[in-house]
């Protein structure tokens, strides 16, 4: 295993793991299953490479394409809180329409940036040899989002976005309203999703029309990965253990590719690793069970 | 200060399920007043104070808290004069929370919600001091997730968020039901000592007879939807649980001793 492999692996579960906080709010702190992930991180990365090819600054496109993806978490929050529509059906109809969304932006189904300016092109650090400086610059970006989520989480805001996931009953009776939490908690989980799409892009060097496809199981196998590293203890501890998890799982799917596994196989292979975990203590107590008997 | 004109709330209207929960209540409710409410099982109690927070709306009638109309308020805007505890220790409290993040909550309820820190020195010092005096050793254990918290603990704690700022008016739904007896004796007194500490008006649901006479200075009966009785302190004084359970009989014969609440008189 080389260098080369464990830096790429490290570089993209830094920027993967920025979506797989998104993930986070929704799924653990706001207790809400939501499918919007799958089309905002396309919508991120499709916004960020349009403007590219349009040669706007590269990390302006980066604000942009965060303030898209807060537009289509509160899409989705809308449905939910103000339609009534349920959780996974309101993140699947903005999921859906995105994709058309996407490819209006786009205008066609793959935008390459080859020979376009990105912000790795733009960031250079004197003194340090040319393989570390886009490591340095993700994780400059992935800690700043990581204090700035840890920070808000400590506002009174902060609280009532993680007591709404935990007991909205509680958080009606002290006198706040939930729908309006739950509407801010999609938009900050899809704000982190579609700067980690933006991101994306710009370090692949395209954006892709099908590249959102599966990122809600990969998210969620970065976050139950990082739980189970980190256990049950305070979000100081998760927060940065979900980005862990991200490049662990980023790693083991670089893995498997170089032990023979297809591209295609990948969302077989992050299926089965998201059901493997998942079913962890059910199939440890069956072991423990037969082992008694 | 808190008005109930002619509140009449039926579920699963026009359905074959259709029951009528509260029938035409009218009642007024003084500043100071710690009212206990007693009755069967579907009297209408919990539908009552329900409706005074704001769970749902009722379908007649109109409640006037403080000279404000507050029928179309949604829930959590009551909440910014309503206190409540509910009958489970599980629904006043949010368990992955620590006991200082689920006070700091209770202790910011009338200020906006804003990205301010949500504990600072100042509350916390807030925070320790009410505590320390519910005398239940939480002052020490301020990191400690109220998931990990006995039932009674729980609901001293709820007790606590709901009137850290007074609220113009507290509702206590059978808030020591699910506790042990021992448990419930503490809890019962603490709440006594709050209120009268701080004369909170108060609505208190209780199965436990015994307590409906021994706390407050109004009792309330009842039955089916309606107010079957409404005693004042003075007579209340005086009274026995055979009393009630006489006055009961004459005014409604029937369903009565069906009920739980003959499980309590012991």
């Amino acid at each position: 295993m080389s260098l080369g492999f464990i830096l790429t692996s490290i570089e993209q579960g830094l920027i993967y793991g920025i979506m797989a906080i998104g993930v986070y709010i929704t799924f653990r702190i706001l207790d809400f299953a939501d499918l919007t992930v799958d089309g905002s991180i396309t919508l991120g990365a499709a916004i960020s490479s349009h403007m590219i090819i349009a040669n706007f600054n590269p990390f302006f496109t980066l604000i942009v394409a965060t303030v898209g993806g807060a537009i289509s978490g509160s899409i989705t929050g809308f449905l939910n809180t103000k339609m009534k529509i349920a959780p996974l059906l309101s993140g699947i109809l903005t999921m859906t329409s995105l994709y058309s969304i996407n490819l209006r932006i786009m205008g066609r189904p793959n935008i390459p940036l080859i020979s376009d300016i990105t912000i790795f092109d733009l960031f250079y650090l004197p003194f340090i040899p040319t393989r570390y400086q886009d490591f340095i610059l993700i994780l400059f970006i992935v800690i700043m989002v990581l204090i700035l989520l840890i920070l808000f989480l400590k506002t009174k805001l902060g609280y009532a976005l993680r007591a709404t996931g935990d007991n909205p009953n509680m958080v009606r009776s002290m006198a706040i309203d939930t729908k309006k939490i739950k509407m801010i908690g999609l938009i900050i989980a899809n704000s982190f999703v579609a700067l980690s799409g933006a991101l994306i892009c710009q370090y692949q060097g395209f954006a892709d029309i099908s590249m959102g496809i599966g990122t809600i199981i990969a998210g969620l196998a970065s976050v139950i990965i990082g739980e189970v590293l980190i256990g049950k203890k305070s979000f100081y501890f998760i927060v940065p253990g979900i980005i862990l998890g991200s490049i662990i799982y980023r790693g083991s799917i670089s893995f498997a590719l170089m032990s023979g596994f297809a591209a295609s196989d990948l969302k077989l292979l992050t299926a089965l690793i998201v059901i493997f975990f998942l079913s962890a203590p059910r199939l440890k107590s069956f072991l423990g069970g037969t082992f008694n008997a | 200060m808190l008005k109930l004109i002619n509140i009449s709330k039926t579920f699963n209207i026009d359905t074959l399920n259709q029951t009528k929960a509260l029938i035409n209540i009218n009642l007024e409710v003084k500043n100071g007043d710690f009212i206990t409410i007693i009755g069967g099982n579907g009297a209408g109690k919990s539908t009552l104070l329900n409706s005074i927070a704001g769970v749902f709306k009722p379908t007649e009638g109109n409640i006037i808290l403080s000279k404000k109309n507050i029928t179309d308020l949604p829930e959590y805007k009551r909440a910014n004069f309503i206190g409540r505890v509910f009958q489970d220790p599980l629904m006043g409290t949010s368990p992955e929370m620590t006991i200082e993040e689920n006070l700091s909550m209770a202790l910011n309820k009338k200020s906006s919600l804003s990205l301010k820190w949500a504990v600072n020195k100042r509350k916390r010092e807030i925070i320790k001091d009410h505590l320390s005096e519910i005398n239940l050793g939480l002052e020490n254990r301020l990191e400690t997730k109220v998931k990990l918290l006995s039932g009674g603990q729980r609901q001293a704690l709820t007790l606590l968020m709901a009137t850290i700022i007074e609220p113009d008016i507290l509702l206590l739904d059978e808030h020591t039901a699910a506790l042990d007896p021992a448990t419930a004796i503490k809890i019962n007194e603490l709440t006594e000592n709050i209120i009268s500490n701080h004369n909170i008006t108060t609505l208190m649901i209780t199965h436990n007879m015994k307590a409906a006479l021994r706390f407050g200075n109004r009792l309330l009966m009842m039955n089916r939807g309606k107010l079957l009785l409404d005693i004042d302190g003075k007579t209340k004084e005086n009274m026995t649980i055979n009393h009630l359970l006489e006055i009961f009989q004459k005014k409604h014969k029937e369903g009565f001793y069906n009920d739980r609440s003959i499980l309590s008189l012991a």
